[in-house]
């Protein structure tokens, strides 16, 4: 059976579409991709698409989906490498792939992840100081 | 340029179809094969990247409307020559239950099925010219043609 690999770069997992999507595909992705983030405790998910040379509303659901099952996992999703002409096409499908982000490249896609991952620790962080703070008074 | 609702000029005069080909949707699977072959044919015509993929974009939903709400059905690829411009002319069609409300349909966001509801009025909106007929209980047609 066909699948896309999911690699695992240090805190995050990459997935990298290459080949033209379809349903079971998809549904694989889908399984795969939540399995390793149970597994490996990753926080982030970057999508690349880059190889992809269309976008349609199909594969726009696929990718809010993910998105959105990994954000139930504790993970975030960066979709990278959009071509140009697919994100032409896309606007004017009316498709805003609203609540994905979305970033150039696979580099750029790793560093927002870990700056707001950052912010999310620094967020923990600081509420738990207050929470200690509270506890000695 | 604006996509519109409009008969298009099948017995024009200076208008000839120059290569016709029929693939049958019946699975997902085949709709990556609409995909491939109507790039092919952009790409013969002499279509841009952005053309390209408007019209590969385009068919990707109708092809997949075929297939989720038609049942399955065919698709029509025919090259166009109007005097000096080229085009691309895609006629899907079901045997279906076809569109109670072709209107509704065509609105942003309506869907029947699990979508979202984009692909007929985004594929519209790729396409230079747009028509849709369609009966209940009959089935439906979709044709859309992009321009060079």
């Amino acid at each position: 059976m066909e699948r896309i690999p999911i690699l695992k770069m240090g805190n995050f997992l990459l997935v990298t579409i290459q080949v033209d999507m379809y349903d079971g595909l998809a549904m694989t992705l889908q399984d795969d991709l939540t399995n390793r983030i149970a597994q490996t405790q990753a926080h982030g998910v970057l999508i690349d698409i880059s190889a992809l040379d269309i976008v349609d509303s199909f594969i726009g659901r696929i990718l809010a989906n993910i998105a959105r099952m990994s954000r139930v996992m504790d993970a975030q999703t960066v979709v990278v490498g959009m071509q140009p002409a697919v994100a032409i096409t896309l606007v004017e499908l009316g498709l805003s792939l609203t609540g994905i982000r979305t970033a150039l490249n696979v580099e750029k896609g790793m560093a927002l992840l870990r700056s707001s991952l950052n912010e999310t620790t620094n967020q923990v962080a600081a509420t738990k100081w207050r929470a200690d703070d509270d506890a000695e008074d | 340029m604006k996509p519109q609702i409009r008969s298009l000029p099948l017995n024009g005069v200076q208008m000839t179809m120059q290569k016709t080909e029929t693939i049958n949707i019946q699975s997902s699977g085949d709709v990556v094969l609409v995909r491939q072959a109507v790039r092919l044919l952009a790409v013969e015509i002499g279509f841009g990247l952005v053309d390209q993929t408007k019209i590969v974009t385009a068919a990707s939903e109708l092809a997949r409307n075929t297939l989720d709400y038609g049942g399955g059905g065919t698709v029509k690829l025919e090259t166009l020559q109007e005097g000096r411009r080229r085009g691309l002319r895609l006629t899907f069609e079901d045997r279906g239950p076809g569109i109670p409300d072709i209107e509704l349909a065509l609105k942003d966001g309506f869907t029947t099925g699990s979508g979202l509801g984009m692909g007929l009025s985004g594929a519209k909106r790729l396409a230079n010219e747009f028509e849709i007929q369609s009966a209940v209980g009959e089935g439906t047609r979709v044709i859309i043609v992009r321009w060079k």
